[in-house]
């Protein structure tokens, strides 16, 4: 919390960036001690080595200073207190932390345990599930990776050629 | 204070997604912005493995002298979110390099303005 706060203040984007991949660091181990080994280690694969070596590209292709700007934000402000105060309200309704009978570990989960081993020989219950029992929709996150690679490459191809200065911009042609 | 303990997870995720929707909208820097959005993803992956968590449980690894495991449908679902994100955080990238070619600079206000100017 405190190295996304700090995130928040900097104006150094590149600081900004390696907060970026501590804060992620810090996010994998809260996730490993949340019995959950599979996401930590990709957030610590992909949220602090992929991303910030993307960010760090992005800030080499364009420039690494924020501009300072000290108008007081008052509407973003109060737009995320706000938010942040009505989330807090219904959060606190919410059955407690690590109580097994909560309404979340009382449907499809056990059958998931149960059976995962049964009929897929898999004991990793994640891997079982991600590969075996949905392994469609895990096909479809490959194809939005996919989608996502094709447009970066479509949005920076040829970008070697100078643009053209003079020309108008879309929209002011038709008038 | 019991409430405190028991609810302690959704306020990190709370506070964190708010930080994260406050730098989305309050900073004019897209890469910032981008950084922001990040956050409040990382938030989301909280919001949804904290719950998942049963104290005293362990891992989803069936395996001999353990009973009681944590939810594994949490996980599955985020490993696939921080996946998508991360080809989003590329392509949003991607579209600020092309915004800083076109327009000199990745300041919203500034972009704004030469709009404005042309």
């Amino acid at each position: 919390m405190a190295v996304a706060a700090a995130i928040a203040r900097t104006r150094n984007l590149f600081a900004a960036v390696a907060l970026g991949g501590i804060y992620s660091f810090c996010m994998a181990l809260a996730l490993l001690v949340l019995d959950a080994p599979d996401v930590s280690m990709t957030e610590a694969a992909v949220g602090a080595g992929v991303s910030t070596v993307l960010l760090l590209g992005a800030l080499y292709l364009t420039r690494i200073e924020e501009t300072p700007n000290h108008r007081i934000a008052l509407t973003p402000l109060l737009v995320s207190v706000v938010a942040g105060a009505t989330l807090l309200y219904g959060a606190w309704a919410l059955p407690p932390f690590g109580d097994p009978a909560g309404p979340i570990h009382q449907h499809v989960a056990p059958r998931y345990l149960n059976d995962v081993v049964k009929e897929t020989g898999v004991p990793n219950v994640v891997t079982a599930v991600l590969a075996s029992y949905r392994g469609f929709d895990t096909f479809g996150e490959t194809v939005v990776v996919l989608t996502g690679g094709l447009g970066v490459l479509l949005l920076l191809r040829g970008r070697r050629r100078p643009l053209s200065k003079g020309t108008a911009p879309i929209g002011k042609d038709a008038t | 204070m019991d409430i405190v303990i028991a609810q302690f997870s959704n306020t990190v995720t709370v506070i964190l997604m708010v930080l994260g929707l406050y730098v989305v909208l309050a900073r004019g820097n897209l890469i910032k912005k981008l950084i922001g959005l990040s956050i409040f993803q990382t938030s989301v992956y909280l919001l949804y493995v904290g719950p998942g968590k049963i104290i005293g449980g362990t891992a989803p690894i069936i395996a001999e002298g353990f009973d009681v495991y944590s939810n594994p449908l949490p996980h599955v679902l985020m490993l696939t979110a921080i996946v998508v994100g991360v080809a989003t955080l590329a392509l949003g990238l991607a579209i600020t390099v092309r915004i800083h070619e076109a327009y000199g600079t990745i300041e919203e206000d500034e972009i704004l303005k030469k709009d404005g100017d042309a």
